[in-house]
């Protein structure tokens, strides 16, 4: 969706992520997702007065990865308290850092070749989570909520752009180059539909040249998808209420999917009026020189280096094929790829299989070694299994385990032994005189009525190829 | 340093969420404003090539090991909740979302 003509968008995003670590940020309450309710709960989390915070080493090193692959300066930072009211923080503050975060500007490049700027990426703790019962399980008419704080001081890490993106789709191509950051650095499992990372949406529109308009936030997207329609439908909305001769008024809204609109959640006024103060509890981070060499070079690949790695091997390739290869980046399954194309396993199924097969259950991905991969792909290219019993393969491995060969076995995959084929038609031509002599005295037709019949008594395991070969050295 | 007015003890008191009788705002208003006069004598000095102090201890980096603890028995967490349901806090109906 394209705005009228003469207008921009202007849009900076506001990514959280939550770390991946074994306990939460400032106690060792297990930081796990489905737990039940309020039982990875401690003093500290639940903000009881004499609890003390220390700080998880594990976070600080996960945001000082994040911000070396955004190319940030690490810097000495501190922790403020931002104070508020609200339920799911029972402690009525969030710490978060303020003024110096660990790590201030930087960039990130995207696969269409444009640069965003990072302003900062910065450590915080999240709240708990609501549910609101009664009315339309919406917050405006719930006449109560519930409150589970197992969420309550799990590590965070915000990453602000700057106001760079031009479009829904850059937003989108940013939000998803990131989570693959993210997915590689281990910070995150980039899992969206279980929170672990949400997106703030700022979207202003102006005439093209002119300075920023106002913007309106956007707040807690949490799928691409939902992403670029919201981004779509505010600046619409915007440039609509500009054209009609109104004014935009700075404010936080609220994403519908179902409706498919925003709506306004809460006019800035106090909004910043957080009293910002230096958490007591707390010292300061300053992070030495050597502490940032040991992160840097735990680093793994970020996904702009593997894509260039895996784009470079393939001549002239479809779109269909980079699109599946994205798959494979995103989701960390470029070794099965790399490895199998090494092996001679021919671009398309080394690709395909991963982005199809291996994506589709990615829980059994540790089931299935990179050398099972490219056994079964050499099965398939050297038409030992059909390409579906290929898949099948793969499937059963990532579902309970075990090698191609014996699963393969197992599944009956097992090729004819070379001259069990010629004895089948043998025995077919002989059962079926008439139409042998049709196929004999010219009717192709009668070829796949072989085959059928090959295939009926042999479940499936003859090359269809195989069998007209058969057919034709007997003619 | 401007003085203390008693409009911002009010705002400061309802971002707070504290009601106050007009006495006690007058009340606190001369309270706070005695504070602030006091921090503001800091003022009269000359600090010029003095480095900031966060923290009147000179520790850095005090950090953890991320390994888990135990945590504390759910009973003895929800027997703190003035209302519960389902195992979580219940709490009266929200007026606006979070910040």
């Amino acid at each position: 969706m394209s705005l009228p003509d003469g207008w921009e968008m202007v849009v900076g995003l506001e990514v959280h992520t939550e770390l991946k670590t074994n306990t939460k940020m400032f106690c060792g309450c297990a930081n796990t997702f489905g737990a039940a309710p309020n039982t990875n709960v401690c003093p500290v989390c639940l903000g009881l007065p004499g609890s003390l915070p220390v700080l998880n080493v594990r976070a600080v090193e996960l945001a000082m990865a994040i911000g070396t692959a955004l190319h940030s300066t690490i810097s000495p930072s501190t922790f403020h308290r931002k104070n508020y009211f609200y339920p799911d923080m029972p402690k009525d503050f969030q710490i978060s850092q303020y003024d110096l975060p660990i790590n201030a500007g930087g960039y990130l490049d995207l696969p269409d070749g444009s640069r965003v700027s990072i302003e900062r990426a910065h450590l915080e703790e999240d709240t708990g989570k609501s549910t609101h019962l009664g009315g339309s399980g919406r917050i405006h008419d719930a006449d109560r909520s519930l409150v589970d704080y197992n969420r309550s001081g799990v590590p965070l890490v915000e990453i602000v752009s700057g106001p760079d993106i031009r479009s829904s789709a850059q937003a989108r191509t940013y939000a998803a180059e990131l989570r693959g950051i993210l997915i590689a650095t281990g910070a995150s499992d980039g899992r969206m539909e279980e929170g672990s990372m949400r997106i703030d949406a700022n979207v202003s529109v102006r005439r093209t040249g002119e300075p920023f308009g106002t913007r309106c936030e956007i707040k807690n997207l949490n799928s691409l998808r939902s992403l670029v329609h919201a981004i779509d439908f505010e600046a619409a909305r915007q440039v609509e209420m500009i054209e009609g001769g109104a004014r935009v008024r700075q404010e936080t809204r609220h994403w519908d999917e179902n409706l498919g609109s925003t709506s306004t959640m809460r006019v800035k006024e106090e909004a910043d009026d957080y009293r910002y103060f230096r958490e007591p509890d707390l010292v300061d981070l300053v992070p030495d020189q050597a502490w940032q060499d040991r992160v840097r070079d735990g680093l793994k690949p970020m996904p702009a280096e593997r894509r260039a790695v895996l784009t470079l091997r393939l001549a002239d390739p479809a779109p269909a094929l980079l699109d599946a290869l994205e798959v494979v980046i995103d989701l960390g399954l470029d070794p099965f790829v790399v490895a199998a194309l090494d092996a001679g396993v021919a671009p398309e199924p080394a690709i395909a299989r991963a982005a199809n097969e291996i994506a589709s259950d990615l829980d059994g991905v540790d089931k299935l070694s990179v050398e099972s991969y490219v056994a079964t792909l050499l099965m398939e290219q050297r038409g030992e299994l059909s390409a579906t019993q290929s898949k099948t393969v793969l499937a059963e491995i990532l579902a309970n385990g075990g090698e191609p060969t014996s699963v393969a076995a197992s599944k009956g995959f097992e090729r004819l032994a070379s001259g069990a084929l010629g004895e089948v038609v043998a025995q077919l031509i002989e059962e079926n005189p008439d139409e042998w002599s049709r196929y004999r005295s010219g009717d192709e037709k009668l070829a796949q009525f072989f085959i059928g019949q090959v295939m009926k008594l042999t479940s499936g395991q003859a090359n269809g190829k195989e069998v007209i070969a058969e057919l034709q050295a007997r003619r | 340093m401007p003085e203390l007015r008693r409009e911002d003890v009010a705002h400061v008191a309802k971002l707070a969420r504290l009601i106050m009788s007009d006495a006690e705002l007058d009340m606190f208003t001369e309270q706070l404003g005695q504070v602030l006069d006091h921090a503001s004598d800091m003022n009269a000095l000359d600090l010029e090539g003095v480095v900031a102090t966060a923290h009147p201890f000179g520790l850095i980096n005090v950090v953890r090991d991320d390994v888990p603890r135990e945590c504390l028995d759910h009973d003895v967490v929800m027997a703190m909740a003035p209302d519960a349901e389902n195992g979580r806090f219940a709490v009266p109906r929200i007026l606006g979302e979070a910040p």
